[in-house]
């Protein structure tokens, strides 16, 4: 009936010059939730949007720690994050074994590019369906860089993906210009508005969120559940303060 | 009865062939510098007089090397190939001197694993990020860092002689004390030579100069009437 011709493998071509499975693997990315990232001159962080799959389950891990100076936030197929996670730890302690140095940001996010490309060329194989929001730190400074499973990389001032990222991109693209000499919290405060977009009911607490951080004497930490509560108390503070003709119902009812 | 011929376990460098001798190394104020001469020696026969031991790799650092001469080039084609991939990449980033001489280390322990090492000391001098750097390597992994380093035979003539000068020197000072190192080293070490080569490392970058003729002085009585307990020599 409407069956695609050209959509069984990824060596194939479609008439329109387009490869469809690489496209597919492309829209899972868009059916995670969201991860922002943002950096500063002295920070990258990342903020994602944790879900469960039913009120007994646990929220699914959100951002992963690659090394002491890197991680990702992911949307797509966690079972590839995974995969690509623990490919990335091993070649950052190979790197350390051999150069006793942190791997430079972008030379492992052209690893993992490379991996996904070859994943795009080869009849047996299937693409990564999971995009990758990477932070780190090296001698240049704070990086955010996104990793696509087309094969594609892109280093950004600031970012999102995942479901409802629009939302979350159109804050971003507002804002973004004053984030390179923002103070860390207030940075922190941005990459957590930006998710509160994406979000469907405008809530984001300690439990569905997730926050990293990583910079300059600042080691790549994870904040969940009690510990990312500093951090939307920065949020709730703010909206208090900003929306005077808020009632506190109002603001009780967004939590 | 017939034995069956055995047969010879494999073998690889088992000496060094054209050598180099002492390379010294010391920390000044703002700086670092490394010091040595430029023979290379085939067994006891000064066989190349002019032989540059010190080679420079990225922007911030200066390996130098005694032992296998042979086995240096082959470090410094490795080395060489290790700073263009860093221009490759285009990001920024490039190798520390701690980085190199960590590499050299890895690089050293496991060629000695494999009972194939590679025949040399190495010393690695770099300046970064407004702090200096000095470390060793040698031909089976064994790594340090020191404020003042020497190779081979200077181990055993230069080290306390630059003991006793200290750190707390300025450039020609310390230049000073390298040529005069180099000078002691060259009265009592056969296999050395007086031209001689120095390389600093600072801020300003890396500057490697050109041999040079050191002077000697074979006037001393001790030179002259070499007597150990009373007893001609």
């Amino acid at each position: 009936m409407f069956r695609n011709q050209y959509d069984t493998d990824v060596t194939t071509w479609s008439p329109q010059g387009r490869i469809h499975q690489v496209e597919y693997a492309m829209e899972a990315v868009k059916q995670g939730s969201a991860c922002v990232g943002v950096k500063s001159k002295t920070h990258a962080v990342l903020t994602a949007l944790k879900r469960s799959t039913n009120d007994m389950s646990s929220y699914q891990k959100k951002i992963f720690k690659v090394d002491e100076h890197m991680g990702i936030a992911i949307s797509g197929l966690t079972a590839d994050a995974r995969s690509l996670c623990m490919y990335m730890r091993t070649e950052c302690l190979q790197h350390k074994y051999v150069y006793e140095s942190p791997v430079p940001v972008q030379r492992l996010v052209i690893d993992i590019a490379d991996k996904c490309q070859g994943c795009t060329q080869s009849a047996s194989a299937r693409p990564y369906g999971v995009g990758l929001l990477v932070a780190g730190m090296d001698q240049t400074g704070p990086h955010v860089y996104y990793n696509c499973p087309s094969g594609n990389y892109y280093e950004y001032k600031a970012m999102t993906i995942g479901a409802r990222s629009q939302a979350a991109k159109t804050y971003l693209e507002k804002h973004f210009a004053s984030f390179e000499n923002l103070e860390l919290k207030d940075l922190v405060k941005h990459a957590l508005t930006a998710l509160k977009e994406t979000s469907q009911n405008g809530d984001i607490n300690a439990k569905n969120a997730s926050v990293a951080i990583v910079g300059i004497d600042h080691p790549f930490t994870t904040y969940d559940e009690e510990n990312v509560q500093q951090f939307i108390d920065l949020l709730d503070k703010d909206e208090i303060s900003e929306g005077a003709t808020k009632t506190e119902t109002d603001t009780a009812m967004q939590e | 009865m017939k034995t069956k011929p055995v047969a010879e376990p494999s073998t690889r460098t088992q000496q060094p062939i054209v050598t180099g001798t002492g390379v010294l190394g010391i920390k000044y104020n703002g700086g670092v510098m490394l010091a040595c001469d430029t023979l290379g020696s085939y067994g006891s026969l000064a066989r190349f007089r002019t032989v540059k031991r010190l080679e420079k790799v990225g922007d911030f650092t200066v390996v130098g090397a005694s032992g296998d001469l042979s086995d240096f080039q082959k470090i410094s084609s490795m080395l060489r190939e290790m700073s263009t991939s860093d221009s490759a990449y285009d990001d920024g980033c490039n190798m520390t001197p701690r980085d190199i001489h960590q590499y050299l280390g890895r690089v050293m322990y496991n060629r000695r694993n494999k009972f194939d090492p590679l025949w040399n000391e190495l010393v690695v001098a770099g300046f970064r990020d407004g702090k200096p750097f000095l470390g060793a390597v040698d031909l089976i992994g064994t790594m340090y860092e020191d404020d003042i380093i020497a190779t081979s035979f200077g181990n055993y003539v230069c080290l306390p002689l630059m003991r006793k000068a200290g750190t707390n020197l300025s450039k020609e000072e310390a230049k000073q004390v390298m040529e005069n190192c180099l000078r002691v080293l060259y009265y009592r070490n056969t296999k050395s030579s007086t031209k001689i080569q120095i390389a600093t490392v600072s801020a300003e970058g890396v500057e490697i100069g050109e041999p040079f003729e050191i002077s000697t002085y074979w006037g001393y009585s001790a030179f002259q009437h070499t007597e150990y307990h009373g007893k001609r020599l």
